[in-house]
Parts: C-alpha cells; structure tokens; sequence
C-alpha cells in the first residue's frame, strides 16, 4: 500500500507517526512537503492509495485534501472534515445540527451588531476568531467598555473574516477542560487540560493529566466527531453543571503530550485507522 | 559533521533518527529551527507561525 504522509514542518506528532508507519509492513510512505507541492488541475497523477493530512497550515492543508481527492484518493481526513474543523462557524452549525451540547454561540456581521449582541448575552463572552488555533486571538470581554475595544481594533486592524464574530459565552471552567481523542467509531483517550489562565490550551501552558473514561465522554465525543464527518479528530469538553459540552472539535490532532498520560498509543491507532481505510 | 545554527554559529549535532522539517532547537541561543537536509547536516530558522497554523 502506497501512503502519502501530507506534512511541512515536522514536529514531534509527525516524527511518532512516521516511527508508527515505519513499522509496519508492505507500507510505501512517500512524505509530500505541502512547500513544494504544485497541482495541475486537469493532469494531476499521483498514486497513493491514501493520503494522512498532518500539514500545520489550515488552508494548505485543506485545498491539497481537496484536490487529492479529486483525483480519487482517500484522505484521513477528508475535505469535509477540514473544512468544518477549520472553522469554528461551521463547527457549532454542524453540532447544533445533531443537537450535540456546546456553549451559547452568537454570529454577528458588524461592529454596531456584536457589541448589541454581546450586551444582550452579558459578561463575560469570548470572541474567538473562527479559523485560528492554539488559543491565538481568543479574548475574553468582561464588560462594555472592552467590548467596543476588542471589536474595534477587529474591525480595522483584522483580515476580513475577523469581521465575522463568533460570541461564545464565557464558561467558568474551574481550571480546566476535557480532550478526547476519536477515532472512527472510537474514543480512544482523553486527558485533563489544566491551567490557572482561563485559556487552557496545552499549547499555551496547561498540563495534561489523565482523565479517566467514562459512557458519558466516549459517547458525546464519538457523537461529535461523527456530526463534523468522523475520522480521527480530538474533541474539547467542557464540564458544566447540565454535564458535559463541546467546545471544539480539531481535525489535525497534536497527541504527543497524551500518550505517556493516558497510556494508549494514540499513533499507533492512527496509523492502524489510516491503512485500513486505504484497503477499503 | 554538524550543522552550523544560521543565527548564532554554534554546531549542531543531530540526535539519531533525525528527519527532514523537523523542528529542533540550538541548544546555544534557543533559536526554533528546521532541519533542511540530514545528510550533509544543514538547518535553517523554523518559518514563524502563521495565522491559520494549528491544529
């Protein structure tokens, strides 16, 4: 089976992976830095069975898996997939549509209309940028006079698609959230992210710890990882008092922190996930 | 061999199993950099982070 292995920088997820693909047998990995990649619309030829996506930047990442797959590739994941993770929008339209919990999220288009909205939500909200990652460009507004602030520095110092505001109620997390990692019909770990800032990326800080399984976790997750399209996604939960809820849902899951902490060798699986979907 | 870090002139030796675009640090300034070539070893500064990086 001939694997294509998507990437550009490499960092330690990659390097697990690659070591996991490595081992096995009757596998041709070829790795495609998206820095060099060129399409040619009408006469692209390529031969890989499938394609694993472990590119950094969102953009590249999802037009290369669309346009592998236009040439009838299978990619993990696929384009649909990317293409709601990649934003936060589309992610929460996706959720709501399979009546999967999440914190309040209001959209608005203008600076006039997202500081009316965020007045009628109350403090404190968080506007998230609907395509970023690892906390960047998250703020949490705690009142009106950081509000007009926020979105008026939005407005003229942002690209366009900063002028869409996603609102997202402020949920009080008592110092962390819950990541779990699914694949297929699977969750197969999660883990604690704790940290005294209210941002509790591990990218930005928070330590990973185990977070024991339960019916609870495993099935919403799976649930939400089915409502963006499946695959292998991780998914951020929040722990409320009505149970749980989904934060977010990342289609390029980083992992390197949860394999010691949870156990379970989360590449391994990955990899597992990737064959078997280039044989079916 | 070694690589030599771009910004500060320090040798470089790569671990074992050292790959292509892997991201490492020099262990002298701390500079993020990016392995270009294993094999004659050469580094350059890792690109820095965009917008739509993540995961």
């Amino acid at each position: 089976m001939k694997i294509g292995f998507l990437h550009s920088v490499m960092r330690r997820d990659e390097k697990l992976l690659l070591e996991a693909f490595n081992k096995r047998p009757n596998i041709e990995l070829e790795l495609i830095d998206d820095r060099k990649l060129a399409f040619n619309i009408s006469h692209n030829k390529f031969s890989y069975d499938t394609v694993i996506e472990r590119a950094i930047n969102h953009s590249r990442a999802l037009h290369a898996i669309r346009l592998f797959e236009s040439e009838g590739i299978k990619c993990v994941n696929n384009s649909k997939v990317a293409t709601i993770c990649g934003d936060k929008l589309l992610t929460s339209i996706n959720l709501k549509e399979h009546n999967i919990p999440q914190p309040e999220v209001r959209v608005a288009f203008t600076e006039e209309s997202a500081l009316e909205t965020i007045e009628d939500m109350g403090y404190p909200v968080v506007l998230k940028p609907a395509v970023g990652s690892w906390g960047r460009l998250l703020s949490k507004i705690n009142d009106r006079d950081a509000a007009e602030s926020i979105l008026e520095h939005k407005a003229i110092l942002g690209t366009y698609h900063h002028s869409i505001f996603y609102i997202q109620k402020y949920v009080a997390k008592q110092g962390r959230d819950i990541r779990s990692f699914v694949i297929g019909d699977e969750c197969i770990a999660a883990i604690y992210r704790t940290s005294e800032h209210w941002i509790t990326n591990t990218a930005r800080g928070a330590v990973a710890s185990k977070c024991e399984m339960n019916d609870e976790i495993f099935d919403l997750s799976v649930r939400a990882a089915k409502a963006v399209g499946g695959g292998v996604v991780a998914i951020d939960l929040f722990e409320t008092d009505e149970g749980y809820s989904v934060n977010e849902v990342n289609y390029t899951m980083e992992f390197k922190n949860s394999i010691d902490t949870t156990g379970v060798n989360i590449p391994d699986k990955i990899v597992d996930y990737v064959i078997s979907e280039g044989t079916k | 061999m070694a690589a030599e870090c771009p910004v500060c002139g320090a040798d470089i030796e790569f671990p074992e199993g050292t790959v292509e675009n892997e991201l490492i640090e020099c262990p002298d300034c701390g500079t993020e950099l990016e392995v270009i070539s294993v094999d004659p070893p050469k580094v350059e500064e890792a690109p820095s982070e965009e917008e739509d990086w993540g995961q």
